[in-house]
């Protein structure tokens, strides 16, 4: 596939936990604590590289490979906007195989509900010029049964 | 694109309409088959059929007197499914990371 096209598209996901603002921002902004949830996903995977620079113009990435696939992933994140217990800004390239296929833009908005955390994840991505559509139906499937296991948990 | 997204998640918040989902996910169905285990009747099964078949995760056709349904993967393009991905990927990162927090304790 090499024709050239942008799909743009955004959601928001929101979460409320019984948790303090500054607790929760301190998931996002130490090394440690972040290595502990974002990322992974259950599936196996060897880091190639990583590093973290949390403050605004500082940049976050992450090479892994998965072992499943074979397919190496880049995140290339820079901090935007950054407000101590309150919101997050960051922009991201994402690549495949050293195919760039997304420019991205996070907004993670923190703020206090009651005695615990409303935490608001609002993503905007530009995808560009697809990728190849390898094994997409059955793919399809998985993710179809993936949003099902996951509407069902909840 | 994404209304059509919203309408598959919208489709989805149906528990009647995820359990037609996950059969047909196992192979394709009649309407009489798919209607036969739920304790509703035909019309009412082929309603929720209508609404998934809006949504674009369904989609049937009809051979004599019998309606086959089936799940429709092709309409998750590359980017719906790009987008879905990263969106998962989120809710699958603030499940663990609400995890930690709950394991954490306390002190903060």
């Amino acid at each position: 596939m090499s024709a050239r096209s942008v799909v743009h598209a955004s959601f928001t996901i929101t979460r409320v936990w019984p948790h303090s603002p500054a607790k929760v921002f301190q998931a996002f902004a130490d090394q440690e604590k972040k290595k502990k949830w974002f990322g992974g996903g259950g599936q196996a995977w060897t880091e190639i590289s990583r590093s973290f620079d949390f403050r605004e113009g500082g940049r976050e990435t992450a090479v892994v490979k998965w072992e499943e696939s074979g397919v190496v992933t880049d995140f290339d994140c820079v901090y935007r906007d950054i407000v101590e217990n309150e919101r997050i800004v960051y922009s991201y390239v994402m690549r495949l195989d050293g195919k760039k296929i997304s420019v991205s833009q996070a907004c993670i908005q923190i703020a206090a509900d009651g005695s615990g955390t409303k935490l608001t994840v609002t993503e905007y991505g530009d995808f560009l010029d697809g990728y190849e559509d390898n094994g997409s139906r059955e793919h399809g499937t998985n993710w179809l049964m993936d949003v099902l296991v996951k509407s069902l948990d909840t | 694109m994404l209304n059509q997204l919203d309408r598959a998640f919208q489709a989805l918040g149906d528990p009647t309409r995820r359990a037609l989902v996950e059969r047909l996910a196992a192979g394709p169905a009649s309407v009489s088959e798919l209607a036969a285990p739920l304790p509703m009747s035909l019309p009412a099964v082929m309603l929720h059929l209508k609404m998934l078949e809006q949504s674009g995760l369904v989609i049937s056709e009809k051979k004599g007197r019998v309606r086959t349904c089936r799940v429709d993967p092709a309409m998750l393009s590359l980017a719906e499914k790009w987008i879905n991905e990263r969106r998962l990927m989120w809710e699958r990162n603030l499940d663990r990371l609400g995890d930690f927090l709950n394991s954490e304790g306390e002190e903060k």
